[in-house]
């Protein structure tokens, strides 16, 4: 058209046609659908076959989401009420069993008047992660603050914390706030401090405990420090007896005497007072935070020339591989009691978290693994040609790069191991999934009660397992630098 | 530096096994003076015989067992801490002294009690194992289910006793296996199975909690010797007895009539010797195991005489609804039978 001018031709129009809407089949839901739905006969077919199953299940299910009882104090009554409302034969949901236990499934046997600790500390996990996940959005780290503060506060408030608690997370909360606008790197110390803290926050006891290990890995900090002049070696393994040394010889004695002079204890909590969720996130928390780095040491070792780092790696990862988890719990729980003097106190929490972070640490290595050998030969070359030695060039060229490659894989991995914290139901503990469920059939008040517990825990476990999918894809698609 | 995380790791590998010693037998009355609360090792939850209520607070038939021995040894029904342990766990959980007594209502058998190192020290629960059908389905004898389908709990003592019910019957069936009661009853009801087999107990217990329990019926059959009972480990003899007399202590005092509403008042005026001898008003007797001369008072105040603690959890009176049958005291056609106090 453009070499037609208006004296060439005779007519021409000089007021354009109004805009008229697209064809009725090429605009809207009609056009979404037939280019989704129905845009070919094997799309069709199996569209209306999908179409077909979801009416299956909706038809199948729907009356039993729809009779939902959530005031009852037994299945029995639950039944009444059906009965009563929708006719004789109709069959429903008995949520009421959730609604009279759902402390237990959260928190197991953790005693309700300190229910504010565990969610405190789930309040400050989420400060110590918002810098290290969000470390570059500053409107997302706002945005998370914000809303862990409010939900934090007011759960508490509504499991009735006493006032000096609330005004130490406000206190927690205000400053995390202030540190994230205007300095970020300072936040990070809480997220170093954040473990000592949720242990003491979770168990309870006295403050002097994760004070003396601060002051043991402090001290093997200055021992390491005083000595890296001389040799880095003989610097690094000073630095770790020290602290090992003070650990296991001191730190205890140290902490009961400042115990006595100045008593800083809060109710302390045993191990087997903890179930449901609160036991599931803290073994998988624990397990996540500790098998990310020992699983990076163990890919670097595998891939390592020195022939006994290299071998004790695979064997270590191997090993750890060839064997279900199930036999590790069992190990944990059971054998070990053999091998330790009798009346030791190894916290089994913490003698599972060991084995499920070894265990997923093995396989989180093949996954990095995975990552380290997709990098091109020229970016090790490149970092060699830098005159990097070994360390600097896996930190600053080629562990970020292998990382990035590897998010899906590690995320996936923590998944799974998230859900296999319901394996220590094997083991005694009370896992949300079954342990806490049998035990609340075991009443009988909700004998026979089967479905609505298994919905109810799933669903929380999908909220959580879906948020870290999410996470991934999230920091995937920021780290995406190359353009595709 | 690589090298020195290696060396690290081998010295914490030290340190964990460098503690390692043999677990020796101990003096488990000490231990649990000492400790100040027993140990117990309960099922991880059971109808009637052990479940946590609401707030967390252990009840049942079993964990009534424990309550009375933490009352005899340390005085307080309370300092009590419930081990919960699966039917994989639970023999390891006491033979490597996880637990001081096992109160999980397991079968005392040859083996477990002589190959596994267990002491059963009595019973405290004569169940057996039996079937329950659907009415519809027109059976009214075990013998009659030759070819059904049956719901078995696996790695348990009753899928040996199916087996050998089957067998000697010249009847076949076809085992459907199941990992828990609660998932047994969904396959019973969904009717993947025809029969649900496992201890009457269990059974009375299921059925009651049906929404129709009137369309299912219990068959008479009882096909196995089922007898529950608490479990010390072998090589403390001292804390067997202990546990075992606590036991005979509930079962005497029902036979006397000594209930935790009348004790009180027998403990200073009885007549009966035995009594005043068991509840420590004439004789040392708890001296001889350790204990002071109030250890079985204090046993049968902690939740009442065997049949008292019948009656309180599993009994007709409950919704579980067990009749005493071989529970009974001997002198009322059972099998309880208490060595006298002397």
């Amino acid at each position: 058209m453009s070499d037609i001018h208006a004296q060439d031709v005779a007519f021409v129009r000089d007021s354009m046609i109004p805009e008229s809407p697209p064809p009725q089949r090429q605009a809207g839901v009609v056009k979404w659908l037939r280019e989704n739905l129905f845009s070919g006969p094997v799309n069709t077919v199996l569209t209306i076959l999908g179409l077909l199953i979801i009416w299956y299940l909706v038809s199948h299910f729907w009356d039993w989401f729809a009779h939902s009882v959530w005031n009852a104090e037994s299945l029995a009554q639950c039944r009444e009420i059906i009965a009563a409302t929708w006719g004789e034969g109709a069959r429903g949901a008995c949520w009421a069993v959730i609604r009279e236990r759902w402390h237990q499934y959260m928190f197991g046997f953790y005693p309700p008047a300190l229910y504010f600790r565990p969610v405190m500390a789930f309040g400050f996990l989420m400060v110590a992660l918002a810098p290290v996940l969000f470390s570059e959005s500053l409107r997302i780290r706002r945005y998370v603050l914000i809303v862990t503060a409010i939900a934090t506060l007011a759960l508490m408030l509504l499991l009735k914390a006493p006032a000096g608690w609330l005004a130490f997370a406000t206190a927690v909360f205000a400053a995390a706030l202030w540190l994230a606008e205007r300095q970020v790197a300072r936040l990070l110390v809480f997220s170093a401090l954040y473990p000592l803290l949720g242990v003491w926050l979770l168990w309870g006891g006295s403050l002097w405990g994760p004070i003396m290990v601060l002051g043991a890995i402090g001290l093997g900090w200055l021992a390491w420090r005083l000595l890296v002049g001389l040799s880095p070696l003989v610097a690094m393994i000073a630095g770790v007896a020290v602290t090992v040394g003070l650990l296991m010889f001191l730190v205890g004695p140290a902490a009961d005497d400042a115990e006595s002079l100045l008593s800083l204890s809060i109710i302390p909590v045993a191990s087997d007072q903890f179930g449901g969720f609160l036991l599931s996130i803290t073994i998988g928390v624990a397990g996540i935070a500790l098998s990310l780095p020992l699983g990076i040491i163990l890919a670097l070792a595998r891939r390592s020339d020195m022939f006994l780092v290299h071998t004790l790696a695979v064997v270590f990862i191997e090993f750890i591989r060839g064997v279900p988890l199930i036999s590790l719990l069992f190990v944990a729980s059971l054998l070990l009691n053999y091998f330790l003097p009798p009346g030791t106190n190894f916290d089994i929490i913490l003698r599972v978290i060991i084995m499920v972070t070894l265990f997923a640490a093995a396989y989180m290595a093949e996954v990095i693994r995975g990552g380290l050998a997709a990098l091109p030969r020229g970016q090790y070359e490149a970092a060699d040609a830098l005159g990097l030695d070994y360390w600097k060039a896996q930190r600053l060229i080629i562990l970020p790069q292998a990382l990035k490659i590897s998010i899906p894989g590690i995320v996936s991995t923590f998944i799974g191991m998230f859900k296999d914290t319901t394996l220590v139901v094997f083991v005694g503990l009370f896992d949300p999934l079954k342990g806490i469920s049998d035990f609340v059939r075991a009443n009988f008040a909700w004998k026979g009660i089967y479905w609505e517990p298994f919905i109810f825990v799933g669903a929380i476990f999908f909220i959580i397992c879906f948020s870290m999918s999410r996470y991934s894809m999230y920091l995937e698609r920021r780290l995406r630098r190359e353009h595709r | 530096m690589k090298k020195s995380v290696f060396l690290g790791s081998v010295a914490a590998l030290a340190a964990v096994t460098g503690g390692a010693a043999m677990a020796a037998e101990g003096d488990t009355l000490k231990a649990v003076k000492d400790r100040g609360e027993l140990i117990c090792g309960v099922n991880t939850g059971l109808v009637g015989f052990a479940a946590p209520d609401a707030s967390g607070n252990w009840t049942g038939f079993d964990v009534a067992v424990c309550k009375a021995v933490a009352a005899a040894v340390l005085g307080d029904p309370n300092k009590v801490k419930y081990v919960p342990t699966t039917g994989q766990t639970r023999f390891t959980a006491l033979s490597s002294g996880e637990v001081d007594v096992l109160a999980r209502n397991s079968t005392w058998t040859y083996s477990r009690d002589t190959d596994l190192k267990l002491d059963f020290i009595g019973v405290n629960y004569y169940d057996g194992q039996g079937f329950m059908v659907r009415k519809d389905l027109g059976v009214t004898s075990a013998k009659e289910l030759d070819g059904a389908t049956i719901c078995i709990q696996t790695g348990t003592t009753t899928e040996l006793n199916l087996a050998d019910y089957f067998k000697a019957n010249n009847m076949s069936y076809q085992p459907v296996n199941i990992d828990s009661n609660a998932e047994g009853e969904q396959q019973y009801m969904a009717g993947a199975c025809d029969a649900y087999t496992t201890d009457a107990s269990g059974l009375a217990a299921t059925r009651a909690a049906f929404a129709d329990p009137e369309n299912h019926i219990i068959l008479p059959e009882i096909i196995s010797k089922e007898p529950l009972g608490p479990a010390v480990r072998h090589g403390d003899n001292n804390w067997g007895d202990i546990v075992r007399w606590t036991l005979n202590a509930l079962i005497a005092a029902e036979e006397y009539g000594v209930t935790s509403t009348n004790i009180e008042e027998l403990a200073t005026n009885s007549e009966n010797p035995e009594v005043q001898r068991l509840l420590g008003a004439s004789d040392e007797l708890g001296a001889m195991m350790g204990l002071d001369k109030d250890w079985a008072k204090r046993a049968i105040l902690a939740s009442g005489n065997y049949g008292e603690i019948f009656a309180k959890t599993i009994g007709e009176e409950t919704p579980i609804g067990l009749a005493r049958g071989l529970n009974a005291q001997w002198t009322q056609g059972g099998l309880l039978y208490a060595p006298p106090f002397r």
